[in-house]
């Protein structure tokens, strides 16, 4: 017993550091990551720093990028790095919420379809395949239309609400192959509860993997809520990036030759898109020896 | 093979009668009283119009008989087609209108999809185990699949467009022009065309890229392909193998994909004003029509649906497992 005990923290630790280790040295994760940090940290400081607010008018309409306005001003005279410092802030709200809610629901039917099976499984199943096939966009446009006052909340909770079906069935599979191992065996042998076993034997096991689905769901609420802004049912009030992105199109900003009007929104969407993509592949080599490049 | 299809049109059913029920509850179950809140925000000042909208609604939310008599009313009118009268273009049917728009999207995504997997999936294949190949396709890749499809659409329109004038920027066709059959018209609809289609192929090729790649190198490391080459096979042959047993889940891909090239052919659509469902969508939640928003939408689900069904035949096609009555559709 006494063995087990000492040995069983040590393992962990140099598992950790193991990683670690491989984290440090990974391109891929360590530009990800990089270029997150860095936009994260515009959208929780930036409003902080900068003065003015966003959709107010700063002084001079259709001002190109200069010293005094870093990204230029619209045709309204709004100064755009204003926005985007604020949009970001918005854009990153709806991803964490939306991407954190679609995590938890697609963890919950996961665990539940595949750890116990039988005729759960098969409803739980149906449920998600129906969601799976409903194209997401098109639900939200509906729903958006008819609420009156949108807010970031609201966007965030109904995206959260119809894009975890991939993650469920993603995370169902894993459960369904873990399920049978011994030590789950074990733990069932000895008495231990199911959301116990779940909790302490299955998901630790895939925690990784369970990261890099929160990682996508991220990214995937981001892309969809920036649609939704764009097509007019964005939030009501604020800015976010989807939202300058919407203006820009809307007072012709194409046709008046004000790049730095739509440029910036569209380009800080990419940047944290890809980055977060190029982090999750960045983890999974990290996380899975056979993908490490030796 | 009968209980596969049997599986699938039971799950295609279901999620028709969701979305038709969604379709239903939502103005009923929304806060407020949508009769009121739709002639308020509609702002009609025709008077006729007006009286014409408060009777068609208050007769089609019927709201003065009990609830399961509205739900079943309401497919009633569904199934003869019946999707409500258009606010925006006010004495037309909704579904005359969106059968305007149809050929307009089908005619974009269409292609755009399929090629666009068709070369994300060669190049994929192609960019595997390639170093040199492999460092340029992957990060171009990711950066194509996390681009918004209306920014890339917009600084398309923005270069090639404005810029350096090549492309008209604005419409399906010329707007000098009316639809007619003659080449001119022709050529001014493929201009149009040109990039819009552009912008949906480049995003989602990024996509078919990355996962083909990533597919073909999970197959290369499998037993067969080193069986294969411990028996001296040429590294062609083993790749043709990697690449048809890669295919199967990019089809499955391509389905569960479906949702979300909608989405981008929508919004690529209302960028370039392009008449399709898109330009449809933005002008009724402008002018608060409601039903064409909900003819739109419907019709979106059934034609997902319909690519769902058509895309699990052609895996049927593909895959001999699923036609033998073996696993092998876990889809």
């Amino acid at each position: 017993m006494t063995v087990i005990d000492t040995a069983l923290p040590q393992t962990t630790t140099t598992v950790r550091r193991e990683a670690l280790y491989f984290a440090f040295r990974n391109v891929k994760l360590l530009i990800g990551l990089g270029i997150i940090l860095v936009l994260l940290g515009i959208g929780v400081f930036g409003p902080v720093l900068v003065s003015g607010v966003p959709n107010a008018y700063s002084g001079m309409p259709m001002q190109p990028p200069s010293s005094q306005y870093w990204l230029g001003t619209n045709t309204f005279g709004q100064d755009i790095w204003v926005q985007f410092v604020y949009g970001l802030r918005t854009t990153f709200v709806v991803g964490a919420l939306g991407g954190g809610l679609a995590a938890i629901i697609g963890m919950v039917v996961g665990f539940l379809a595949g750890y116990r099976g039988g005729w759960l499984d098969e409803i739980l199943n149906m449920i998600t395949n129906v969601i799976l096939v409903l194209p997401t966009l098109a639900v939200l446009l509906i729903i958006n239309a008819y609420l009156g006052i949108r807010s970031v909340g609201v966007q965030a909770l109904f995206i959260g609400l119809t894009s975890w079906p991939w993650a469920a069935r993603a995370i169902r599979a894993q459960t369904f192959s873990l399920r049978t191992r011994e030590f789950v065996d074990l733990a069932r042998l000895s008495g231990v509860r199911t959301p116990k076993i779940i909790l302490r034997e299955i998901a630790p096991n895939m925690s990784s993997y369970l990261f890099m689905t929160f990682i996508l769901l991220f990214g995937g609420s981001i892309l969809i809520a920036s649609s939704l802004d764009f097509i007019g049912l964005g939030p009501t009030e604020g800015v976010s990036l989807g939202l300058m992105l919407q203006n820009a199109h809307q007072w012709s900003a194409l046709h008046l030759g004000l790049w730095w009007w739509f440029v910036p929104p569209g380009a800080g969407i990419t940047a944290i898109v890809g980055a977060l993509y190029v982090a999750n592949v960045g983890l999974d080599e990290v996380f899975n020896p056979k993908l490490r490049e030796t | 093979m009968r209980q596969y299809f049997g599986r699938k049109l039971l799950i295609y059913g279901l999620t028709f009668f969701v979305a038709v029920t969604v379709n239903w509850m939502i103005p009923r179950f929304m806060p407020g009283d949508p009769v009121a809140s739709m002639l308020a925000r509609a702002r009609v000042t025709q008077p006729e119009a007006l009286e014409a909208m408060r009777a068609y609604y208050t007769n089609l939310f019927g709201l003065d008989e009990p609830l399961w008599r509205q739900y079943l009313n309401f497919w009633a009118a569904l199934l003869r087609g019946d999707f409500g009268i258009s606010v925006w273009v006010f004495p037309t049917p909704v579904s005359t209108v969106i059968l305007g728009a149809v050929p307009y999207t089908l005619g974009l995504m269409i292609p755009a999809v399929l090629l666009s997997w068709v070369v994300g999936n060669r190049l994929g294949a192609f960019a595997a185990r390639r170093k040199l190949l492999d460092n340029t396709v992957l990060p171009v890749g990711y950066v194509l699949t996390a681009t918004p499809y209306m920014w890339i659409a917009v600084i398309l329109a923005w270069g090639l467009g404005v810029v350096a004038g090549v492309f008209p920027v604005a419409g399906g066709y010329s707007f000098s022009l009316r639809p007619n059959l003659s080449l001119e018209f022709i050529g001014s609809l493929l201009l149009h065309w040109a990039l819009p289609f552009a912008s949906l192929f480049l995003v989602a090729l990024g996509g078919w890229a990355i996962g083909m790649r990533n597919m073909i190198i999970y197959e290369l490391e499998s037993d067969y392909s080193n069986y294969l080459a411990a028996l001296g096979a040429p590294r062609r042959l083993i790749r043709k193998y990697a690449f048809r047993n890669a295919v199967l889940p990019q089809i499955t891909g391509l389905a569960l994909q479906l949702g979300v090239l909608v989405a981008g052919a929508l919004v690529t659509e209302i960028v370039f004003s392009y008449p399709g469902l898109g330009s449809l969508i933005l002008k009724a939640i402008q002018n608060q029509d409601f039903f064409l928003l909900q003819g739109t939408f419907l019709f979106i689900v059934l034609g997902v649906l319909i690519a769902n069904f058509i895309i699990d035949i052609v895996y049927v096609v593909v895959d001999p497992r699923t036609r033998a009555g073996m696993a092998g559709a876990a889809a």
